[in-house]
């Protein structure tokens, strides 16, 4: 349990440390809640849909926690070139709570870069339907960071240098994001976008938080959401485990 | 040049043991293949409690490969290898509590201080509360760290960090010490001082030790029992008066060349 702890908060005060790490990560969906939000909000509007930064934001706090979560995969690679790895794999430790104490640390950094999104969002305006879904987002916002903690620790496990997950990274995470209804409502989609995103694990995250941040009916409903993610949870925590066991240093 | 005509009748014994001398590391017909390519090749030795032994051999000998077997990192093809009477394959956690090691590489946290990756490392050793914080302000006294014990690791000089990368290796009070390469990249002073606390270790507290190194007349002077590895087997075995007569040289660095060629090797 102690071993779990241990790498767990190694995980967070390292990211609770960097000050310029904490504002340089959550950036991203800054950005593009502002050029979009702002700046296509009124075609949005125009077009019928709404606001589009209340669209957005549940997105942003997504986009935040699946790129941060992932990422913490490629510290993965970095303590296997560097050689920290190797003095926890030489100790008398289960592999699996290695494995668990890591993910969950990457999955709390961020949750918690979730967290200031949302702060950021609500600054510029963005309300949830209700108080009292709040509670409810922010375990969802946990379970989607789980998942690609999980997913993250689990790339990192196969391969031994950056380019190589960087290449992934490009190649998965990206069009998780992309095709997964986060920026543009999925409804007005052609049908094989829709299938695409069907098939895109963090869809399913978005939809989720759209449901209960937003309060608005949803393509996929709030119930499959909550199934699939938790399904997948399960999966890429034992896939990620079985890899991470298997790594030889 | 050519081997003097005894070498080729070199039995491989099995180093020096006197009776009722426990044996700490026991390694039995090893043999580790990597698909069709035999890393290392029916290797056999003992290294008994309180010595220093030193493993050495060319890039690509099969010494990083028997190091990783003998310290649970790598699953052995054939043989046996008990670590103080504990079979590696089957006691994996109990052998890992019975050695430290010091990597070749950093394997520190830089981001951490030392206090914090010793802590860190007491917590993987299950060692708790008084015992813990006494185990590291004595090891950290002990390398001449303890006023630097704040400090991020990053700050550290590459001798400081060798030292903490000792002193963590020995928090645990671990019966065997495997060092690979301790002396790698640093200065003189460092040098002597690291091989001052290994015997000191050894004498005062009957630590044994198993180390590797490039640095031949290090281990002329500090190693008990020498066997020199490669091509994955072990060509020649003994102190290292015995390895000088064995090759008519008077260095250990001439012995050495003679066992295994005078050809780079690119590992």
């Amino acid at each position: 349990m102690g071993v779990i702890y241990a790498h767990w908060n190694r995980q967070l005060k390292s990211y609770l440390h960097s000050g310029p790490r904490i504002v340089s990560s959550i950036v991203q969906p800054i950005f593009y809640l502002m050029a979009l939000g702002f700046g296509l909000g009124r075609t949005f509007e125009q077009a019928g849909q709404g606001n589009y930064v209340q669209f957005l934001a549940p997105a942003m706090l997504a986009m935040i926690i699946l790129f941060s979560a992932f990422f913490s995969g490629i510290e993965l690679l970095y303590d296997r070139r560097f050689g920290f790895l190797r003095a926890t794999m030489v100790a008398p430790v289960s592999r699996l709570s290695i494995m668990l104490g890591r993910t969950m640390g990457g999955a709390t950094v961020a949750w918690i870069q979730g967290v200031l999104v949302f702060i950021f969002c609500t600054l510029v305006g963005y309300r949830p339907v209700s108080l009292r879904t709040v509670p409810l987002a922010l375990l969802i916002m946990a379970l989607i960071a789980i998942v690609f903690a999980a997913m993250g620790t689990l790339v990192g496990s196969l391969f031994t240098d950056f380019s190589a997950f960087q290449t992934v990274t490009n190649f998965l995470a990206m069009p998780f994001f992309f095709f997964s209804g986060a920026l543009f409502p999925l409804t007005n989609a052609p049908r094989l976008m829709v299938w695409g995103a069907m098939s895109d694990p963090f869809a399913y995250g978005v939809d989720a938080l759209r449901a209960v941040l937003n309060g608005t009916s949803v393509p996929f409903g709030l119930s499959l959401d909550l199934a699939i993610l938790t399904i997948l949870a399960s999966a890429a925590i034992t896939g990620g485990a079985y890899l991470f066991s298997r790594i030889e240093l | 040049m050519s081997l003097p005509k005894n070498v080729s009748s070199l039995s491989i014994h099995e180093g020096p043991k006197s009776a009722g001398t426990r044996e700490m590391i026991s390694v039995h017909n090893l043999v580790k293949k990597f698909g069709d390519v035999t890393a290392v090749a029916d290797i056999s030795f003992c290294v008994p409690e309180g010595q220093i032994f030193a493993f050495l051999g060319p890039n690509g000998a099969g010494k990083t490969t028997t190091i990783k077997i003998l310290t649970t990192m790598l699953r052995c093809t054939e043989g046996s290898v008990r670590i103080d009477g504990l079979d590696v394959a089957v006691s994996q956690d109990k052998v890992r509590r019975c050695f430290g090691i010091v990597f070749q590489d950093s394997s520190l946290d830089d981001a951490m201080s030392a206090y914090e990756n010793l802590s860190f490392h007491a917590v993987l050793y299950g060692l708790k509360g008084q015992r813990r914080y006494a185990r590291i302000e004595e090891v950290l006294r002990r390398f001449d760290l303890w006023e630097r014990r704040d400090e991020k690791v990053s700050k550290y000089s590459t001798g400081m960090r060798r030292r903490l990368e000792i002193a963590r290796s020995l928090l645990h009070t671990p019966r065997i010490l495997f060092l690979d390469e301790p002396s790698a990249g640093l200065d003189p002073q460092t040098r002597s001082y690291l091989w001052k606390q290994v015997k000191a270790l050894n004498e005062n507290e009957g630590v044994t030790v198993f180390l590797t190194t490039h640095y031949l007349e290090e281990a002329e002077r500090v190693a008990d029992y020498i066997a020199i590895i490669d091509h994955g087997k072990i060509v020649a075995q003994g102190t290292a008066s015995n390895l000088k007569e064995l090759t008519e040289m008077t260095t250990l660095d001439d012995a050495f060349v003679v066992l295994t060629g005078s050809s780079i090797r690119d590992g």
